[in-house]
């Protein structure tokens, strides 16, 4: 058996964990971790320029590959700059490790240099943490966070280690362990098969079924299964802002996105849905809009891994607690013994309903925004990405309308292709999230979409693309304002623009590139962006800007009429109402 | 609704802050929580009473369940159960004072566990009830300091909590 001081078995039982890659930042408490991680060739690490960029590119990493994300951070300043990255890899299920160096045993608690209690500080947004107290725990301690990380429903897991523990002092013997066993935890897996029974017989019974597909799915790994199921049974799919590519975006027999920004057809459908199958979605409050008038006609069957988020805010008829993979693969079983069919006749009258409401407003039957102006328009940059990438690339995003354009007009026809801040709606996001992209698929097309604002929360990670080869294609939808607030301003406040504009003071985007060594690009007239896109992807190896002066008084519709309003109570445009 | 519910957590170091976290971050109030360990040194056993619609007794104990360090937990309100809350209790006893609050005392079969020669220091067990009408009984003017456990509880008959 190897003996090995405590930063050595850190990283070796990372290592042994199947770690490739950390994303992480150095300092005081940290340093005998770094200095293991130098001995060493295994476990690669990638500098960021900022903490939360090293949580978000862990992030992005596991959005992409399915696997845990990995970072490593110092105690005080960069445990707390990491804590943003954290929330928003626990409010989207993702799994994720995070280990912050901390102050030495005996100085916790006296106010010590770099001092933070992180275990207490995370403690509402992991879904677990450890403090370390002795040097032979940290094998186990590795083994059961990145165990409690993946399984089940995903979440952050936080590893504090004070910096006595992985002194090269002392050593210890080292062994891994092969599995491990926690009395306190165990995931649910299958569902209950009275439930799938159940629901598979409401599914054939229904008239005008709706199938809503969340993040779960793509978590799951079931986004096969989902699609075998809903092709079987003939029934329309939508998709949550976490589950886009779950389902096949081009697909005859799927809506659009559901929701806030959700589309015509999507929101009525579910409005007037008969039995509604939610798998892997929570019945966030940007789907659902006022919970009381949610889907009035529905019997809804929620399938979800997390027994919490069944009957939260809208009560289930058929809850199944369960992975949503075992569930689909139990209700296809059933669905291929049973006599009946779905109701055809029934669902042939749906779908006539259903083109119907594409054609007299759908997203995607003909173009719902202007198109004879000379300004640049935001979902046709969109469009243009999808046309020049091949609807093929991995598309990260920022927060704010560009995302909302991403998500409506990027039609992604595969898991783990869309990337962004659901749940918490991080601007900074998506240029950090691209970068773990890049590293888990050196091959991949990788597409950050942004707005001029969001990109200036995490910019300084454009070094970090140049020091590891990261060739980023960062979209950039510039309205000069923060538009989604400024729409919000608009709708809400009679215009009154209140710090949502940046009078003049943004940078020159193009110089700023060069100055990194990158490619920038500025995009003022309609008539290049096509050229100009495919100019930019064709720079295979290089990371290219792209600073695309779009029409700046565009809003995103369909938007959720709100308060009080139904999930078909909808602003189709400026001035038009559902 | 009151509700007691019993969790067995493992005796590790941040578990309680956990459980009492989880309360302040999603809006559910506590009553009352005692915790302690259990003849198994490895777990610790956290009673806590608290007041909700069936809709968030249910959330509750999901959300609890979530918890890493949460082994089980039952709602004891769900069943027959015994639930026992001590109280002591330091009032004025002088003069006829005296002999009306022993009077008391023996009616709620309290002991009186220390004595000077103007107060007395009382012992009550019981339910939350019996402890407020014991205290509405001695009334408010002659109390001087209370202190109140908070409720433990366990389910009457074969039922166990246990591993
Ligand atoms: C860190 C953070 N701060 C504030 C917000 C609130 N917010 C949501 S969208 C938005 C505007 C984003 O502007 P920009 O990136 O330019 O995108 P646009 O809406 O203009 O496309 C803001 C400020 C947020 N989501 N995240
Ligand atoms: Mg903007």
């Amino acid at each position: 058996m190897d003996m090995l001081s405590g930063g050595d078995m850190l990283i070796r039982s990372l290592r042994d964990e199947g770690v490739e890659c950390v994303f992480g930042y150095p300092g005081g408490a940290a340093l005998h971790i770094y200095d293991a991680l130098f001995r060493q060739k295994d476990v690669k690490h990638i500098l960021v320029r900022h903490e939360q960029a090293a949580t978000h590119a862990a992030d992005g990493y596991a959005r992409a590959t399915g696997k845990v994300g990995t970072v490593l951070v110092t105690s005080g300043p960069g445990a707390t700059n990491a804590i943003t990255g954290i929330a928003t890899a626990y409010m989207d299920s993702i799994p994720m490790v995070v280990i912050s160096g901390q102050v030495a045993s005996e100085r916790i608690g006296e106010d010590a240099f770099q001092e933070t209690d992180m275990v207490g500080v995370s403690r509402p947004i992991v879904k677990h943490s450890f403090m370390v107290k002795h040097a032979s725990e940290i094998p186990e301690i590795v083994k059961k966070a990145y165990y409690i990380a993946s399984t089940g429903r995903p979440g952050p897991v936080v590893i504090d280690v004070p910096k006595d523990i992985t002194s090269p002092a002392e050593t210890f013997p080292y062994e891994y362990p092969q599995k491990v066993k926690m009395r306190s935890y165990t995931p649910a897996t299958r569902g209950h098969t009275g439930q799938i029974k159940k629901a598979v017989q409401l599914l054939l019974g229904a008239k005008r079924p709706m199938i809503y597909a969340g993040g779960g799915v793509i978590l799951g790994d079931a986004s096969e299964l989902l699609t075998t199921l809903a092709r079987q049974l003939n029934f329309p799919v939508t998709n949550t802002l976490m589950g886009l590519g779950c389902y096949p975006g081009t697909d005859r027999q799927f809506l659009g996105m559901l929701g806030m920004h959700g589309t015509f057809e999507a929101n009525t459908a579910m409005h007037h849905c008969d039995v509604l199958l939610a798998v892997g979605a929570r019945f966030d409050d940007r789907v659902t809009n006022t919970v009381s008038k949610f889907c009035p006609s529905a019997k809804i069957i929620h399938i979800d891994i997390d027994p919490a988020s069944i009957s939260k805010t809208v009560a289930a008829d058929v809850p199944i607690v369960g992975s949503v993979e075992s569930v689909l693969t139990e209700m296809l079983a059933l669905l291929k013994e049973d006599e009946k069919k779905p109701d055809a006749e029934g669902l042939a009258a749906w779908w006539k309903q259903i083109d119907e409401w594409r054609a007299r407003h759908g997203l995607y039957t003909k173009p719902r925004y202007k198109t004879d102006g000379d300004a640049i328009m935001p979902q046709d940059v969109i469009r243009t990405l999808h046309e020049v990438t091949k609807g093929d690339a991995y598309v990260t995003s920022d927060v704010g309308q560009h995302q909302m354009f991403a998500a409506q007009y990027y039609l992604f026809d595969k898991p783990r292709r869309w990337i962004n801040s659901g749940g918490l709606g991080t601007m900074g996001f998506g240029l950090p999230a691209a970068m773990g992209v890049q590293i888990a698929d050196r091959e991949g097309v990788v597409a950050c979409v942004t707005g001029e604002g969001s990109i200036q929360m995490c910019i300084q990670e454009l070094s970090t693309c140049t020091q590891y080869h990261l060739p980023i294609k960062i979209i950039c939808l510039n309205n000069q304002a923060l538009g989604m607030v400024k729409q919000w301003q608009d709708m809400q406040y009679e215009s009154r623009y209140s710090e949502s504009l940046y009078e003049e003071s943004l940078p020159d985007f193009v110089k700023l590139m060069e100055s990194y060594g990158h490619v920038g690009m500025r995009v003022t007239d309609k008539k290049d962006l096509k050229t100009k896109m495919e100019e930019c992807f064709a720079m295979k190896d290089r990371v290219v800007f792209m600073d695309i002066m779009v029409d700046p008084s565009v809003h995103v519709y369909p938007m959720h009429v709100a308060p009080n309003g139904s999930m078909r109570d909808m602003w189709l445009s400026k001035t038009e109402r559902t | 609704m009151r509700r007691i519910i019993s969790v067995l957590i493992e005796n590790a170091p941040g578990a309680l802050s956990r459980v009492v976290g989880l309360f302040s971050q999603r809006g559910y109030n506590i009553e009352s929580l005692t915790v302690a360990p259990t003849e198994d040194e490895t777990l610790s056993r956290l009673t806590l009473t608290t007041i909700g619609d069936d809709h968030k007794i249910e959330q509750i104990t999901k959300h609890l369940n979530k918890l890493i360090d949460v082994v089980k937990l039952v709602d004891l309100t769900e069943g027959a159960h015994i639930e026992r809350e001590l109280m002591l209790i330091k009032v004025k006893a002088s003069g006829a004072q005296r002999a009306e609050v022993k009077r008391c005392v023996d009616i709620f079969r309290g002991q009186i566990v220390d004595v000077t020669s103007s107060l007395y220091i009382i012992q009550v067990s019981g339910t939350s009830d019996k402890l407020d009408a014991f205290l509405q009984a001695v009334g408010e003017a002659s109390i001087l300091e209370t202190v109140r456990s908070g409720v433990s509880g366990i389910s009457r008959g074969e039922k166990v909590l246990s591993l």
